[in-house]
């Protein structure tokens, strides 16, 4: 959107110095290039390689040879479609409810608190501070904190919320829980930028011309958000749907919670079957990407691509 | 694939095709694309040949050095952080130390030195510690450096549990760093609490409704079937009576067990976690870390009791990679560790069982009240009961493996 905003205002007949621009473009793209041909490109390549390959003779553990077993790409779909379920499922919850908790507060961060610079400032250290403790030590804190024996289990079983035999540890709604704890921060400075932008006076004009507050929500200040709501959600999604510490049985999860991340875990590092752990992630990376496009081009903001 | 990737060939090229011509930025991807599926192909080329890999030359006696991968908490160490034994064997011998914490896990090792493993190269250790069974597909694959035992003359001092194998019976490749014993660990008040009995008596106990979602399990396969198997009155040491189908048969009940919700937590290492916060209350675990358990507590908290109906027992093994250098070195090293003085230095601090003939003897002087302790220098009459899991064909292995894993992720 900025984009192209920009763009259509500079009609100016300007020519650049044709061949220097060229060399000076190719020699600033060249490190980016050499990048993502090493670290992204060739990764990719193997890994799809790697996704094809066959037992070899031995039948050994771990021993895989060339091949072209497209068949590999079912066997894991069938084996591990629910997992595969699963992991998008507890993506899509945990992104809505990380955007249903981060919008008022992205709201209050980015509109109401513009009088007080100070309380704005601050509330955003708020945000960004638990970064300052690894992701690890974060989740394994939660882990603590629901263990149990804690209080606040013990305390859920007194009021018949649960079961005696129940706990919170290793369920669906700890490993939601976690991840959604775990990635509202990717979600509200995405949002919070979108709205700290936000101009006052078109949220006036919209009352002026007799909007309820609500339909001013809706016409003026939604729209004009948008983009911050397609990155925060993108934001959120994506790593969602890879992550494996959450769902680990050594984090929140038990073996009723495990994610394509963990599966992969499995297959690479204990069976060492690295066709399918390669075709998994394979799949889960096409799944997101055409996740990812039909999205954005849904809500029609194809400059974010 | 995880080799260093050759970096200048492309870029050579690349910045050829960028003054070649003008180029869009599509064919400038072609152009990377192509050349890094080259360089993916070439990376991924076979490297497990089936060709018989040869000892890297040995040069110990110029080079007065060895590099150890070990586990982490498995060496005598004082408060400065330096290693007691490890300083008393270079003062001994002459030989440099480099003492690296370097496995966590054994397939996660293994997945780290495989490539080099597999192709007799340099692992970057001359003495690595597996446990038994990662080092069985060592020793099968020949993978490691059979030892000389002209050199290490205290060999003789193998406790006789550890001999017979099948993999490698006369202990020619590998030799016992420390025996680890599983059994059942569980937290004695709550236990009581829980079930109103002292202490559990059997395997059994464990699959008491009283305990449902506070049992835990370890994630080494070989423990935990293998304690079910026992119990299912499996010979786990014959291949006759742990056949595939016994063996289905046990992950049945174990599927059971862990759908039902009996067995709520499947950990590795990090089990002690949920002993000590309570979130587990008897769970299938090694003696070692019971020891540890309770001294951390500052009280005999936890109980370690052993099934009637048999347990495992295994080892963490030192073995030599084909690419050692320093073969004569780890052998004056094993030999250090296998004398009764020295192995007692490191059981009083590691609390693993020692599978040193002498060392009880040896750790009485330094501290009577510990050479008592039946997990570290266990009797003959406390683990008459261990046994260890059999060796698995590859195909078995495989086999074994997904299956367990499978109930590991809920399939």
């Amino acid at each position: 959107m900025a984009f192209a905003a920009f763009s259509s205002g500079s009609k100016t007949d300007y020519k650049a110095p044709r061949k220097q621009s060229v060399i000076v473009a190719m020699s600033l793209l060249l490190p980016g290039m050499v990048y993502l041909a090493l670290f992204f490109i060739t990764p990719l390549m193997s890994l799809v390689v790697t996704s094809l390959e066959v037992p070899d003779a031995s039948g050994e553990i771990g021993r895989y040879q060339y091949g072209f077993e497209i068949a590999n790409y079912w066997t894991v779909i069938e084996t591990y479609w629910p997992h595969i379920i699963r992991s998008f499922t507890y993506a899509l919850v945990a992104t809505i409810l990380s955007l249903l908790i981060s919008y008022p507060l992205a709201y209050f961060i980015g509109i109401r608190a513009r009088k007080w610079p100070l309380i704005q400032k601050l509330a955003l250290a708020l945000v960004i501070a638990p970064f300052f403790i690894s992701f690890l030590l974060r989740t394994f804190a939660w882990k603590q904190l629901f263990s149990n024996e804690s209080w606040i289990v013990t305390t859920l079983q007194e009021w018949h919320i649960l079961a005696p035999d129940q706990y919170l540890v290793g369920t669906d709604f700890m490993v939601i829980f976690g991840l959604t704890y775990n990635f509202i921060p990717f979600m509200t400075l995405p949002l919070y930028t979108s709205l700290e932008r936000l101009d006052l006076r078109l949220l006036e004009a919209g009352s002026d011309l007799y909007a309820t507050p609500a339909k001013v929500f809706r016409k003026v200040t939604l729209p004009i958000t948008m983009p911050g709501i397609i990155s925060g959600t993108l934001m959120t999604f994506i790593p969602i749907a890879g992550d494996y510490i959450n769902a680990s049985r050594d984090f929140l999860g038990s073996s009723d919670t495990q994610m394509i991340g963990n599966v992969v875990e499995s297959n690479f590092l204990r069976i060492n079957d690295y066709p399918a752990a390669s075709a998994l992630s394979v799949l889960l990376m096409a799944a997101i990407l055409a996740l990812v496009v039909f999205y954005v081009r849904r809500s029609g903001t194809e400059d974010l691509l | 694939m995880n080799k260093p990737l050759p970096q200048d060939p492309m870029m050579i090229e690349l910045i050829k095709q960028a003054r070649r011509h003008q180029m869009t930025r599509r064919t400038a991807l072609a152009g990377a694309g192509a050349g890094a599926l080259a360089i993916a192909l070439a990376a991924c080329a076979p490297g497990g040949s089936n060709t018989k890999l040869t000892p890297a030359k040995d040069i110990s006696d110029t080079d007065k050095s060895l590099v150890w991968h070990n586990w982490s908490l498995y060496m005598d160490q004082a408060d400065d952080g330096s290693y007691p034994s490890l300083e008393k064997f270079t003062n001994e011998t002459g030989i440099k130390v480099e003492y690296k914490i370097e496995i966590d896990d054994n397939d996660t090792y293994y997945g780290k030195v495989k490539d080099q493993l597999m192709q007799g190269k340099d692992i970057g250790a001359d003495v690595a510690c597996p446990t038994e069974w990662m080092a069985s597909r060592w020793v099968n694959n020949g993978y490691v450096q059979k030892m000389d035992a002209a050199n290490i003359p205290n060999k003789k001092n193998v406790a006789p549990a550890y001999l017979g194998a099948q993999f490698d019976p006369e202990r020619d490749y590998t030799l016992p760093y420390q025996g680890i014993l599983a059994g059942i660990t569980y937290n004695k008040v709550a236990y009581k609490e829980a079930t109103g009995k002292d202490a559990p008596g059997s395997l059994e106990d464990l699959w008491d409704p009283a305990l449902k979602g506070r049992v835990g399990v370890l994630s080494e396969m070989r423990d935990t079937i293998g304690l079910i198997l026992l119990a299912q009155g499996i010979d786990i040491t014959d291949a006759n009576s742990l056949t595939e189908d016994a063996f289905m048969n046990a992950i049945d009940f174990f599927k059971g067990k862990v759908d039902d919700g009996q067995i709520a937590r499947i950990k590795g290492n990090s089990y002690s976690e949920d002993l000590n916060n309570g979130d587990t209350i008897a769970a299938i675990a090694w003696s070692g870390d019971t020891v540890q358990l309770n001294l951390s507590a500052g009280e005999e908290k936890y109980g370690f009791f052993i099934p009637e109906s048999g347990t495992t027992i295994s080892a963490d093994l030192f073995t030599i990679p084909m690419g050692a250098t320093h073969k004569r070195n780890v052998e004056e090293l094993i030999n250090f560790y296998y004398d009764p003085a020295n192995a007692a230095i490191l059981a009083a601090w590691v609390n693993y069982v020692t599978p040193v003939v002498g060392a009880k003897e040896e750790a009485i002087k330094i501290d009577p009240a510990l050479a008592e302790n039946q997990l570290i220098f266990p009797s003959e009459e406390f683990i008459k009961n261990a046994h260890g899991f059999r060796s698995l064909t590859g195909k078995e292995e495989l086999a074994f493996s997904k299956a367990f894993q499978e109930i590991l992720l809920g399939a």
